[in-house]
């Protein structure tokens, strides 16, 4: 039985662990160098430093999933630095370019954990040099070992708004502002359902206090106003506080960021159904509890199949290919599938309240000014979209996202709207006077990422 | 409930929407029922090439009379839909591919169509940035390229606003005629009845033909389009090549936009993708063209649903079968220029019972598949 496994970060490695127990040598694909993930992505060769350091609490999950990782290689079909740019599901077959070379791969089973990415909420100046996503400024920190500045702000919201400025500031940056758009009290509304989280929410507690402690400027409840900048980058960010009252902090780099959203393209051209989860406010590809989709062959886990965090993307992995191993004919000890799929339930539980403690807001992206670059891919402003979804519009008025893509170029640029979708939508549906859902969800392409023209064959 | 109207037209692509538009300005009570939204198939999702060089001669006074509506389209559609007259320039790869250019120069005579070859001498001279394999080509200079996500929908709007009723998501699965009425009945239960029916449905025209006794050997065209990020703007004609295996353009803002070969298709669904190999392939194909197009990434790739016929035509007149009926499906991968005339040509032969514009080539009984 062919087996392809897509991702090698914490859901991927559980996934082939089991695989691989089972006696299957699957085909690995990751677009790193060296696996892990965005959350336990490993620093290049010479700048390795201590698990500890770069993990901070997580370095016995991060260290565990690398031993497993590296311990697997040589059983499996390991194919690192490999880009997977397009699935056939009625061929059963993924493309792949690796370096420079396209291969084509089959499989009669595969399991997707593509990972996830920052959910983006354009403001004035979100464009400039230094600023990047939370993520994006957490990954330099722990693959390169350096910073997005030297004096940041952080500003959104989410458990990763406050992980990574605690993290920046015990690497030795000065973090100017910690500027959380949601509201305190809305955290405390959801405080007894974190509960549940033991560890993780204790976890969340302790950054948030050792902030405070060390007397770094945080706010909550904040609508952002700018990021400003000179020829330069970023010169300071300003924010309005839940009062109402102007403020602004003098920084050179900020990280911006409002939770997660599943990187599920790959899932969408596998032609797997998608549906709108309220709680995470993000569209998810359909699964049952145990990975499964409607597609044959086709199996999701981790973030990619809805945001549920590292930890959970360890145990769905798991998950995912006892499945799989399951619908192959092959004995699973059933105990070991109901412990797994308890936990996963608890999860989802805490889960929950996170999103109800740092809920995706709306009315932010809504009210993006008609001025602001909304699509950063194709030059697109916010009001731009609204222009496309009046009346008057010479085209009619765009009706859904896919429409809205098709007249105004919107989410059609190098990301296919993987930065810009989220907020698009909101936009459109608030010009539209509808909710978000019925503007619908835009719709992937191949490739996933994208792919560079080969030079000519012939020589001149 | 039934609703009646003069005229009745399935299928809302850039022909469809042109001919509500100019059967509402005449005065007319028409309907257009698209099944999806109007232009989701071929009008919307092609080259964009509006191009009358090496068009199979039949079509010349067709495309003829598309240019000239397509250089008033902003007072037409209230958009020129991003038409830009770039040259349409066809390349030749070896000699034989060149013994082609030549001959296509007195069809262009004949034809009116400005020409002219750009041989061996000049031809690297004058487009720098050919590749070696490049040894002629033919540059046709009042042809060019457009945004084919706007036409049919700009077309639609105008179409509504000189008192057309366009109705998306209205999928017809029901065909009758009473002798003198068309009766058509869509999924949602709604019934439209007219004494004439303009059949414009793509590929999907063939069912429709079959409904009324005339079907016709029509197969899904799926384009393999493909776009690369924006790279600095150097190739203004359009490009093509004789045998069409792969064609490019490059607008303003810096995009590369490439096709050649065929995606895949499940039409009753509608479904539509392009194919990995032949996107590989494209990429191949082109970069001989343009060299300088080598390490542009490609963002994007999409195909859609179009009709081929055996010989690579359309049809397009009257039904042979039904009175009042009248057919225009069928492009086979080059109806998008066309479109706009197709509209003013069905109106015509719907109000005047005839049209200046030879239209016998594309006669529906030509493949001789007619019931008796």
């Amino acid at each position: 039985m062919k087996v392809a496994v897509v991702g090698a970060g914490p859901a991927g490695v559980r996934a082939v662990e089991r695989l691989v127990a089972a006696g299957l040598s699957p085909v690995w694909i990751d677009e790193a160098p060296d696996g892990g993930g965005r959350i336990y992505q490993r620093p290049p060769v010479g700048l390795a430093r201590d698990a500890r350091t770069l993990y901070g609490f997580e370095a016995k999950r991060a260290t565990s999933v690398h031993d497993t990782l590296d311990a697997l290689k040589p059983k499996v079909d390991w194919r690192p630095e490999t880009l997977v740019w397009h699935i056939r599901p009625e061929a059963r077959t993924l493309n792949t370019l690796s370096r420079g070379r396209q291969a084509e791969v089959a499989y009669d089973a595969a399991i997707l954990c593509t990972g996830a990415m920052d959910r983006v909420i354009p403001v004035p100046g979100w464009t400039r040099p230094g600023v990047t996503t939370l993520g994006a400024a957490q990954i330099a920190l722990k693959t390169q070992g350096c910073g997005i500045g030297r004096r940041v702000a952080f500003l959104g919201t989410g458990p990763l708004l406050w992980l990574v400025a605690y993290q920046y500031a015990k690497a030795g940056a000065e973090v100017v502002a910690v500027l959380d758009t949601t509201s305190f009290a809305t955290k405390m509304r959801a405080a007894p359902g974190l509960m549940l989280g033991g560890m993780t929410f204790a976890k969340g507690l302790y950054y948030t206090a050792w902030l405070r402690r060390r007397g770094i400027r945080i706010a909550e409840g904040v609508t952002p106003i700018a990021i400003d900048g000179d020829d330069n980058g970023v010169t300071a960010i300003a924010w309005r506080d839940a009062a109402g009252r102007e403020h602004r902090a003098e920084c050179d780099a900020a990280g911006i960021g409002w939770g997660l959203k599943p990187e599920a393209q790959l899932a969408d051209l596998a032609r797997v159904p998608f549906r709108h989860d309220p709680v995470q406010a993000n569209w998810v590809p359909v699964r049952d509890g145990a990975g499964r989709t409607p597609v044959a062959g086709i199996y999701l886990a981790g973030d990619g199949a809805g945001i549920g965090g590292a930890e959970v993307a360890e145990i769905a992995g798991a998950r995912a290919a006892l499945a799989l191993l399951a619908d192959a004919g092959h004995r699973i000890d059933p105990i070991e599938t109901v412990t797994l799929d308890g936990r996963l339930a608890m999860q989802a539980r805490f889960r929950a309240a996170l999103e109800r403690a740092f809920p995706f807001p709306a009315h932010l992206a809504r009210g993006i000014a008609d001025d602001t670059l909304l699509c950063r891919c194709e030059g697109l402003r916010a009001g731009e979209l609204r222009a496309a979804a009046r009346a008057e519009a010479a085209t009619g008025p765009a009706t859904e996202v896919n429409r809205a893509k098709s007249f105004t170029r919107v989410g059609m640029g190098r990301c296919q709207g993987r930065v810009c979708g989220a907020a698009a939508a909101e936009v459109l549906a608030a010009e539209l006077g509808c909710d978000v859902v019925a503007t619908g969800r835009l719709r992937g392409q191949p490739p996933v990422k994208p792919i560079p023209i080969p030079a000519p064959v012939s020589a001149p | 409930m039934t609703t009646d109207c003069d005229v009745l037209i399935q299928g809302g692509g850039g022909a469809g929407c042109s001919a509500a538009l100019h059967l509402a300005q005449r005065g007319v009570r028409v309907i257009l029922l698209e099944r999806g939204l109007v232009g989701s198939q071929a009008s919307g999702v092609n080259y964009g090439g509006v191009r009358q060089q090496g068009r199979n001669p039949a079509e010349l006074p067709i495309a003829k009379r598309s240019r000239e509506l397509w250089g008033r389209l902003k007072d037409i559609a209230g958009t020129d839909a991003e038409f830009t007259v770039t040259g349409h320039l066809k390349l030749a790869r070896n000699d034989e591919e060149e013994a082609d250019l030549v001959a296509y120069l007195d069809v262009a005579k004949q034809y009116e169509l400005p020409l002219r070859l750009v041989g061996r001498n000049s031809i690297h001279q004058e487009y720098p940035w050919l590749g070696p394999k490049v040894v002629a080509g033919s540059f046709a200079p009042e042809d060019g390229a457009a945004n084919p996500r706007l036409l049919s929908p700009a077309l639609a709007n105008a179409a509504r606003a000189a008192g057309a009723d366009i109705r998306e998501h209205a999928e017809v699965v029901a065909h009758a005629h009473d002798g003198t009425r068309f009766h058509l009945r869509t999924t949602k239960g709604e019934e439209f009845t007219a004494p004439v029916l303009l059949n414009m449905a793509g590929f999907w025209g063939g069912k429709v033909a079959e409904a009324f006794g005339e079907p016709v050997p029509i197969e899904p065209l799926n384009p393999n389009m493909l776009v690369t990020e924006p790279i600095r703007y150097f190739i203004e004609p359009n490009l093509g090549v004789v045998g069409g295996n792969v064609y490019l353009r490059q607008i303003p803002r810096g995009n590369v936009i490439l096709g050649g070969g065929h995606g895949e298709s499940d039409p009753s669904v509608p479904w539509s993708r392009p194919m990995p190999d032949v996107s590989v392939r494209a990429m191949e194909l082109a970069v001989e063209l343009v060299p300088a197009i080598a390490g542009a990434q490609v963002i994007r790739s999409w195909s859609g649903i179009d009709g081929r016929m055996p010989d690579r035509i359309p049809v397009i007149g009257p039904s042979r079968t039904t009175p009042g009926l009248f057919h225009a499906f069928g492009f086979s991968g080059h109806g998008f220029q066309l479109g706009p005339a197709i509209g003013a040509i069905m109106t015509e032969l719907v109000l005047d019972g005839r049209t200046d514009i030879p239209l016998e080539a594309f006669r529906i009984d030509r493949f001789g598949t007619t019931a008796a």
